[in-house]
C-alpha cells in the first residue's frame, strides 16, 4: 500500500427493525394468498396500493378495503446497465413504476420476460407470481411483471401518474 | 427477511453504503500522516492551529494549506459516556467520546476515551494517543485517548 493516502472508505451502515402496521401487515399476507389490496380514501376516493390508514392528500383515514388487479400499466421505467455493490440481478433489467389496474399509486417492481429494449411506457403488464410456498412477505411475492401482448394505454391515461 | 408473530411483523434492514471519498491536498496530508504516525493540523491566515485541518479557515473562508505536526497529547475540552457501544463504534467496551485539544492545536479532535468507568473521565484531563499495530491511513489508526500517566 502507498504511504500516501489520498481516497478513503467511509461506510454508512445502518441496522434498523421494522414493525408493519396492521394494514401493511394485512397487505404483505395478502401478497402470500395472491392477492393485492388497497384502501380508498373516504373523501378523494384514490386507492392506494399498499394499503394505508390515511390519505396524505386530504388527512383524512382511509375508508373500505379494495383489491386490485394483477395488471397495469407501465409508466415509467428505467432499464438498470452498470453493475453496483450489492446488486441482487445482473444486469440489464428494468424497473419500472407499475399503476395496478384499479390502483391510484405506482409500484416499483421488475419488468422482465421480454427484451429490457422492449419495455415502454404505456406497456401493459401483468404480476407473475412466486410459487405458492415459496412468497416472502414482500412484495418479492411477485417475481416481476411481463407484459400481457395487449395494447399499450393511451397517455393520456396515465399522465397524471407521471 | 419477514416472521410473523400474531399480527405483528417486523423485519430486520440493513441500510449500507461503502462510500469512496477523494480527500484533496489537506486531508490527505492527515491521513497519510496518521499512517506514518503522525498527526498534522493546518495553520490559518489568523495563526489558529486546527486538527482535524479543514480546507479553508471557518472563520473567513480563506483557504489553508500550511500542515503543522501537533504533539500526540493534550487535554479532554468535552466528553459524553457511551455506555451502550454499537457494532461500528471505535471501542466495543463502555467508553468516552472526547474532544481532544492536542499540544500545538487550537481545536478539538472528536475521538474516544479507554478508561474504566465515567467517574475517571473530566473536562481538563491530560490524555495521549494510543496507536494500533498496524495504521492503513485512517482515523482509526488511533485506536483511542487514554489517560496520560498510565
Amino acid at each position: 500500500m502507498s504511504d500516501t493516502i489520498s481516497q478513503i472508505t467511509t461506510p454508512v451502515r445502518l441496522d434498523y427493525l421494522h414493525t408493519a402496521n396492521p394494514l401493511l401487515a394485512r397487505f404483505l399476507m395478502g401478497l402470500q394468498e395472491e392477492r393485492i389490496l388497497g384502501r380508498v380514501c373516504s373523501q378523494c376516493e384514490k386507492v392506494y396500493v399498499p394499503a394505508r390508514a390515511t390519505c396524505p392528500a386530504c388527512c383524512v383515514p382511509t375508508g373500505g378495503d379494495i383489491e386490485v388487479q394483477h395488471t397495469g400499466v407501465v409508466t415509467t421505467f428505467c432499464v438498470v446497465n452498470i453493475p453496483f455493490e450489492g446488486q441482487l440481478i445482473e444486469p440489464p433489467y428494468a424497473c419500472a413504476h407499475v399503476l395496478l389496474d384499479g390502483a391510484d399509486v405506482q409500484i416499483f417492481h421488475l419488468v422482465s420476460g421480454c427484451d429490457v429494449g422492449e419495455v415502454r411506457m404505456g406497456m401493459r403488464v401483468r404480476a407473475v407470481w412466486a410459487p405458492e410456498g415459496e412468497r416472502p412477505l414482500s412484495l418479492e411475492s411477485i417475481r416481476h411483471f411481463a407484459p400481457t401482448g395487449e395494447p399499450d394505454a393511451l397517455f393520456e391515461n396515465y399522465r397524471e401518474y407521471l | 427477511v419477514a416472521a410473523a408473530s400474531g399480527e405483528v411483523l417486523t423485519a430486520e434492514f440493513v441500510l449500507e453504503y461503502a462510500y469512496k471519498r477523494s480527500l484533496g491536498s489537506v486531508l490527505t496530508h492527515f491521513f497519510s500522516g496518521l499512517k506514518a504516525r503522525r498527526i498534522f493540523g493546518v495553520r490559518t491566515p489568523s495563526n489558529q492551529v486546527l486538527v482535524p485541518p479543514p480546507e479553508a479557515d471557518p472563520r473567513t473562508g480563506v483557504t489553508c494549506s500550511e500542515m503543522v505536526e501537533v504533539g500526540q497529547s493534550g487535554f479532554v475540552t468535552g466528553w459524553s459516556w457511551e455506555r451502550e457501544p454499537r457494532q461500528n463504534h471505535p471501542l466495543q467496551e463502555p467508553f468516552a467520546w472526547v474532544l481532544v485539544k492536542l499540544d500545538g492545536a487550537d481545536s478539538a479532535l472528536l475521538h474516544c476515551l479507554e478508561v474504566p468507568g465515567p467517574d475517571q473521565v473530566e473536562t481538563g484531563m491530560r490524555v495521549r494517543v494510543q496507536w494500533v499495530d498496524t495504521p492503513v491511513g485512517s482515523i482509526r489508526d488511533i485506536r483511542c485517548f487514554v489517560a496520560e500517566g498510565r
